[in-house]
């Protein structure tokens, strides 16, 4: 026995990426300063939730698929935030040599 | 909201190592899962150098952005984003046994593949027209062409590698469209059209994060 979701689901899916694709790209036109950053990757984080979620059936699946879908995104955050970690802090410190 | 099917005869595509077809089909999604997590990391070292160098040239990339193609990248998205759809709907029609529905839809994904990589190509050409591409014939007008170029560096590393994943895909909807015509996935065998729907979705979220951060670095 397998489930499948109804065809409406998709499509509202879909519809509702097309809008988020539209808000990014009407965001690039608009001057936000560095607003214009974080409103474009908090779309985008939205558009990839909502696939995984239905497109990829993360809504409805296994918990331990749900750990293997963040398992990856949590360890591109650690290996993001330490080197800016590095990076923002450099000069902090003055050294003397 | 869901509708149950029970196929014929699905007990026989379990392979002897698992209890029934369940288990199967999870251990199938995992693994394809765990890939995708690998997948996050191997493109997870671009981002980390775009994000160092966007964060370190922060006024240049501004500059470099604002000479991509952003319709061309924009409707890209939107190609990507509808292709998705359709293999989605192809993974439903292959849980519902619906061998034409799933020949035309595998069909019409590797289609919309096609059409991105023809995009790809007709941009990536208007780049090379326009002295974009570092190495090839680079020119930049304004201050700092070193770090300009270090922009496009990234961006044809990022696109490229994008690029070559979505040409894994286009070849992997070609034979699973050859293979669903010879009704391969029916009767409740459809684990290969699945995990192969979950890698075309990733392809698909990577692009929505490299549209933004590549065509929009600044306000246009």
């Amino acid at each position: 026995m397998e489930e499948v979701v109804q065809p409406k689901v998709y499509v509202r899916t879909c519809i509702a990426l097309l809008v988020l694709l539209a808000v990014t790209w009407s965001i690039g036109y608009i001057n936000l300063g560095p607003f214009n950053l974080i409103v474009a990757l908090a779309v985008s984080i939205a558009k990839a939730i909502v696939i995984a979620l239905f497109f990829m059936h993360i809504k409805g699946s296994s918990r331990i698929l749900h750990l293997a879908a963040v398992a990856g995104v949590i360890w591109l955050l650690i290996m993001i935030s330490l080197t800016l970690g590095d990076y923002i802090s450099r000069g902090w410190v003055p050294l003397n040599h | 909201m869901s509708i149950s099917i029970s196929p014929a005869s699905e007990e026989a595509f379990v392979g002897q190592q698992f209890d029934d077809i369940e288990q199967q089909r999870d251990a199938a999604k995992l693994g394809m899962w765990i890939f995708l997590a690998t997948e996050v990391l191997f493109f997870g070292g671009l981002f980390l150098g775009y994000t160092i160098y966007r964060f370190t040239y922060g006024h240049i990339f501004v500059e470099a952005s604002r000479k991509l193609d952003v319709l061309i990248g924009g409707t890209n998205t939107a190609v990507l984003l509808i292709s998705s759809l359709l293999i989605a709907f192809a993974v439903r029609a292959a849980k519902l046994d619906q061998r034409r529905a799933l020949v035309g839809l595998l069909a019409g994904t590797a289609v919309l593949g096609c059409v991105f990589m023809s995009l790809k190509g007709v941009e990536y050409h208007k780049d090379y027209v326009d002295h974009l591409v570092p190495r090839m014939g680079f020119k930049w007008e304004g201050a700092d062409p070193g770090n300009a170029e270090l922009f496009y560096w990234i961006y044809f590393a990022m696109t490229g590698l994008h690029a070559i994943h979505v040409t894994v895909g286009i070849g992997i909807m070609l034979v699973l469209t050859l293979l669903a015509w010879l009704g391969k996935f029916s009767h409740g065998n459809h684990n290969t059209v699945e995990i192969a729907g979950l890698y075309w979705h990733f392809v698909d979220i990577v692009w929505v994060f490299l549209f933004p951060l590549l065509y929009l670095v600044g306000h246009r």
